[in-house]
């Protein structure tokens, strides 16, 4: 299991990474995608929407199960990440195989950079998973 | 939480583990799909130890299963096994079951002995209720925890096993069985059944020999890339051939008929519990009836629970079992819909969230083996 530094996580296993210029992407966790097992299908249609902590920004369906996808912070959702739509034949394992890199799934402005500051680093993420 | 004489084996194998039905299984191994496609084009094992297996044996046994059960078990020779489901009081369904008519041997002169195989989740409720109804002259037996169960199921099932016995594998037809030699291992129930639809065999043993024989399958199967699978693949293989699963599709509430299980309810034979309102049910149809649908042109799942909408928007059933067909690549569930919305080709709506998919009423089997 991953839990790269640099990162913030949420309860809910999203991970947030923040660039410059209040940009940062956003995707599930190894601990989630693995959980899930094999992304079937991604919904983001929440692009060019402002939204607010805690609301729901897409879904993931596995064979399983269904599982939505909630902002770890306030923000404008910018871009869905179109290598993992599948309507452009594009592939939503990226998820499972690179849930970091790769397999991000929406790229956000964040209206308050202060949330942040609410969410678990990469330790404290880890005890939750592990305990 | 439970094990399984196979539950370390599975850790050790790195499969993702869950509680179900008490008892810690494995879920997955290679991932759900991969293992699903392995038992449609190949060959897998799945360890199903859970499942509750009760001897019944007596002068009055075939009496007993006769009067808790819907199928006609006087059709059953030696040999032979059928699906069947115990009623309830109420018109609803205690639990699904195997009924195997076994051989006399142990018997004394004039008795019967059957095997009723039950899911995990109800082993102490069925217990219960059988022996509530049981006013005949039998003994019942609770094995399940003396007993070990694996399910050898795919195209190749016949040649990845037959080294492992002299019986010949491929003259087991379609729910029969035979006792004998496998793997070293005395009295193994060889049964020629199973949950995928993809044929294959389930092999009942002593608990303790649940190991060796699960090795011996893995030693034999190796040429034949045999795998292991778990209950998630399970699930997506039996929903494909749109067998019912007690607890989502069938419950306490469901009735045999509206079921789609009337195949299974016997009403003309002598007595059972609930057979008449089973031949009223027949004879002037139920309210609602469960359906297979299809959706081709969704990515969305439909789940247990999901609300099913007519075309115009009014609420008419709900979704028993959904997943995404793995051989399709598309949706495929079951579900109860009000009767009349029922017919084959008929336009369905499951709702998600704010959204209405369209669905098509198709008769199960989804995918044709």
């Amino acid at each position: 299991m991953k839990y790269p530094e640099g990162l913030k996580y949420t309860e809910e296993h999203e991970w947030i990474r923040v660039e410059e210029n209040n940009i940062a992407y956003i995707g599930i966790t190894d601990f989630a995608q693995k959980e899930l097992d094999e992304l079937v299908y991604i919904e983001v249609e929440t692009v060019g929407e402002t939204l607010d902590k805690d609301d729901i920004f897409g879904t993931v369906e596995a064979v399983k199960t269904t599982s939505d996808l909630f902002m770890p912070v306030s923000g404008t959702v910018l871009e869905f990440n179109e290598k993992l739509d599948e309507s452009k034949g594009d592939d939503p394992t990226l998820v499972n195989k690179d849930p970091y890199g790769e397999g991000w799934i929406i790229k956000i402005e964040i209206t308050d950079l202060e949330e942040l500051e609410g969410l678990m680093d990469a330790a404290a993420y880890q005890e939750l998973i592990e305990e | 939480m439970k094990s399984t004489p196979l539950t370390n084996k599975h850790i050790a194998l790195g499969a993702k583990m869950a509680e179900f039905a008490g008892f810690n299984m494995p879920i997955s191994y290679a991932g759900i799909q991969e293992e699903h496609r392995q038992i449609r084009e190949k060959v897998g094992v799945f360890d199903v130890s859970h499942m509750g297996e009760f001897i019944i044996k007596g002068k009055e046994a075939l009496a007993l299963v006769q009067q808790v059960t819907s199928n006609d078990a006087s059709k059953l020779a030696i040999g032979e096994a059928q699906y069947s489901c115990f009623p309830n009081n109420e018109g609803g369904i205690v639990d699904d079951c195997l009924v195997y008519r076994l051989p006399e041997d142990q018997c004394a002169k004039g008795e019967q002995a059957f095997m009723l195989v039950v899911n995990a989740s109800n082993i102490d409720k069925d217990w219960n209720w059988i022996q509530a109804n049981n006013y005949f002259d039998t003994r019942m037996i609770n094995i399940s925890d003396q007993t070990g169960l694996l399910a050898v199921q795919g195209p190749l099932a016949v040649e990845a096993l037959q080294s492992l016995t002299d019986i010949p594998l491929r003259d087991i037809s379609y729910y029969t069985f035979v006792k004998g030699k496998f793997a070293g291992l005395e009295n193994v129930l060889i049964s020629a059944t199973g949950y995928t639809g993809s044929g294959g065999f389930e092999l009942y043993v002593d608990a303790d020999k649940t190991e060796r024989l699960w090795d011996a399958v893995f030693e034999a199967g190796a040429h034949f890339d045999i795998r292991p699978v778990g209950l998630g693949a399970r699930d997506t293989l039996r929903l494909e051939m749109g067998y019912c699963l007690y607890g989502n599709d069938i419950d306490d509430t469901t009735s045999p008929i509206e079921a789609g299980l009337g195949w299974i309810t016997k009403t003309q034979k002598e007595s059972f519990i609930n057979k008449d309102l089973f031949a009223a049910q027949r004879k002037n149809g139920t309210s609602r009836k469960l359906c297979g649908f299809i959706l081709p042109e969704e990515r969305r799942v439909p789940r247990h629970d999901y609300p099913i909408e007519n075309e115009s928007g009014d609420t008419i059933g709900k979704v028993t079992s959904g997943t995404l067909s793995p051989s399709l690549g598309y949706p495929v569930g079951m579900g109860y819909v009000e009767k009349g919305y029922e017919t084959e080709g008929n336009h369905i709506y499951i709702v998600v969230g704010a959204k209405r998919l369209k669905a098509t009423v198709t008769k199960p089997p989804f995918v044709k083996i």
